[in-house]
């Protein structure tokens, strides 16, 4: 008889929900290839692969797989929830996007969900090897999304620039990581905490060498200044509807990472790493704000709006406590929904042959359609903070645990900024509400986009309203570890 | 028997070379060939480390750190044939329509 207890499937559980999407991912694949006309469905199965794989995230165990190099803590289920979320909002709009765009199918689904795979793994790493192989499936499959359009130049020179600056900041992480793993003998990050606080590499210089490194790399993934130079033109290449998907999924699960790395992995040396970020949160702030005040392309001026937006949430991160970590988390949460709203009014303005990105085509557009002109008002006011809106209580949890952890001037420069960040908001509300339609445009409620805007919606105004829910969600996550 | 630190001090040689290549040279496979050379760096530190350190992690990683270049060459050059095609150059300076 031969004994099938050699295998323990039960080891597996933890990492159920990634083998289900890897199959949805291929599945899809083979389906695009025989499905011929009726591929429409495509992207209803991603979404309905997605929502499994979130129920199944959602009830999972608290757990620690394969050594320790697959954590499956409350953190990782709440970062997996976003970067889900925005698979979905972002697979629920593209079915629109791509008939304006004349995209073909092809393997954009599947690219999708094998990026969701990367960031799934990178939520719950809880080794550096991990950490790497989820970073790089993830970027990987998001450099062919922003070059799919081949007939869009702009697309290649996006696609070439992300993937030169990806690559530089992936050799400089793993330079970092080999540094560390020299130093601890480990790659495992709960292991490194406990070492390097230990006596002698506490002062170790090259521990603090390693450790910049990394942060130089994370500054990159999510766009921290003064390495986001990359930010405007990927965002402003690459199709609209991946647009929207980088600045939720990619920056949630790189935020993911930088969190666990800097609390879990280096605790200690919290004195050095606090200080450092405190300064490159404000110059991204600073940087992010100002520079977007002067763009007349409305999805460049998101990009800018995105690399304020990661600066403010690093604040949560540099307080090195759970309730920082925790207002990282549910602003992360709230910028995805606020976002996502944003870039779906713009593709919902796209007309093929014309994209209407120019900020000069939202004139009027309250007095020609006033229902997209109300939701894009109600997002920009989230983006600005304005109160009752998600974007304010984001905002509010933000400052609150940066001063408790004494960074009284970047909140300061918080304030400042996003009082600057209004008028650039504010400015797309007063060329819709106060000026004289320009040209006709057609807008056309398709099933996907609906969707995403109520959804988009029912985020900003629910989490304004009711903040109390998503921050203890939030805060629990972190406690209950 | 050859010192860790000349492994470690080759790697760093070659993760220089990498980094200043990659700043300097404008041609966009150069600047890959410069990423690739950073990555072997990388491999390099791991092999020795691993070695001396008497555990597997460090090839283990390396093994990932090859395979997942390998991937990435084929998208960049994938990439690159597509820039080309359309724009008749691999020359970064003139990949310049977005800018602001």
């Amino acid at each position: 008889m031969i004994n099938s207890a050699i295998v323990s499937w039960t080891a597996f559980e933890p990492i159920l929900p990634e083998m289900l999407l890897v199959c949805i991912g291929l599945v899809v694949i083979v389906l695009d290839l025989f499905a011929g006309k009726h591929r429409e469905f495509l992207p209803w199965l991603t979404v309905l692969g997605c929502i499994t794989v979130m129920g199944m995230v959602a009830g999972q165990q608290n757990a620690s797989a394969f050594g320790g190099m697959i954590l499956t803590d409350s953190y990782a289920v709440f970062f997996k929830v976003i970067c889900l979320l925005g698979v979905i909002m972002t697979a629920l709009m593209s079915e629109h996007f791509r008939r304006t765009e004349g995209l073909l199918q092809g393997e954009y689904y599947s690219l999708m969900i094998f990026s969701a795979v990367g960031m799934l793994l990178m939520a719950s790493a809880g080794d550096l090897m991990v950490l790497y192989l989820g970073l790089e499936l993830m970027a990987l499959s998001v450099y062919c999304l922003v070059g799919m359009h081949k007939g869009d130049e702009r697309g290649g020179e996006a696609a070439m620039k992300y993937l030169l600056m990806g690559g530089f900041a992936s050799a400089i992480l793993l330079y970092g990581m080999s540094l560390v793993y020299g130093l601890t003998g480990t790659t495992n990050i709960a292991k490194i905490a406990e070492l390097s606080g230990s006596g002698q590499l506490l002062h170790n210089p090259a521990l603090l060498g390693a450790l910049a490194l990394m942060i130089v790399a994370f500054c990159f993934k999510v766009a921290i200044a003064p390495f986001h130079f990359w930010t405007p033109d990927v965002y402003e290449g690459a199709p609209t509807a991946i647009t929207a998907f980088m600045s939720v999924g990619p920056k949630a699960a790189g935020f993911a990472i930088f969190g666990r790395v800097l609390i879990s992995g280096f605790p200690q040396f919290h004195d050095q790493w606090g200080p450092l970020l405190a300064a490159l949160a404000l110059l991204t702030m600073g940087i992010g704000n100002i520079t977007a005040l002067c763009q007349q392309n409305i999805k460049r001026m998101l990009a800018y709006s995105a690399v304020a937006h990661a600066g403010y949430s690093l604040l949560g991160v540099i307080s090195g406590t759970a309730d920082g970590l925790s207002a990282t988390m549910a602003y992360l949460l709230i910028y995805g929904f606020m976002n996502m709203g944003a870039f779906a009014i713009l593709i919902l303005l796209a007309s093929p042959g014309n994209r209407h990105e120019s900020l000069d085509d939202y004139k009027g557009l309250a007095k020609t359609h006033p229902l997209a002109a109300l939701l894009m008002l109600i997002f920009m006011f989230s983006l600005t903070g304005i109160p009752p809106t998600a974007g304010f209580v984001g905002k509010f949890y933000l400052m609150k645990a940066a001063l408790g952890a004494g960074y009284t001037m970047t909140v300061i420069g918080l304030v400042l900024f996003s009082s600057i960040s209004a008028y650039f908001y504010l400015r797309v509300v007063r060329y819709m509400y106060m000026s004289d339609p320009q040209e006709e445009i057609e807008i056309n409620y398709t099933a996907g986009i609906s969707t995403v805007l109520g959804l988009a919606l029912l985020g900003v105004v629910g989490l304004g309203l009711l903040p109390g829910s998503v921050i203890g969600q939030a805060a629990s996550a972190l406690l209950g570890q | 028997m050859i010192p860790l630190s000349w492994y470690m001090s080759l790697a760093a040689i070659l993760f220089a070379i990498g980094v200043c290549g990659f700043l300097t040279r404008r041609n966009i496979i150069m600047m890959f060939l410069s990423i690739e050379l950073m990555l072997n760096a990388v491999n390099l530190n791991m092999v020795a480390l691993s070695h001396y350190l008497d555990s597997m992690r460090g090839q283990v990683f390396t093994f990932f750190i090859i395979t997942v270049a390998a991937a990435e060459a084929a998208i960049g050059l994938g990439i690159a044939i597509t820039l080309y095609r359309s724009r008749h150059t691999v020359h970064v300076d003139e990949v310049n329509e977005l800018k602001g």
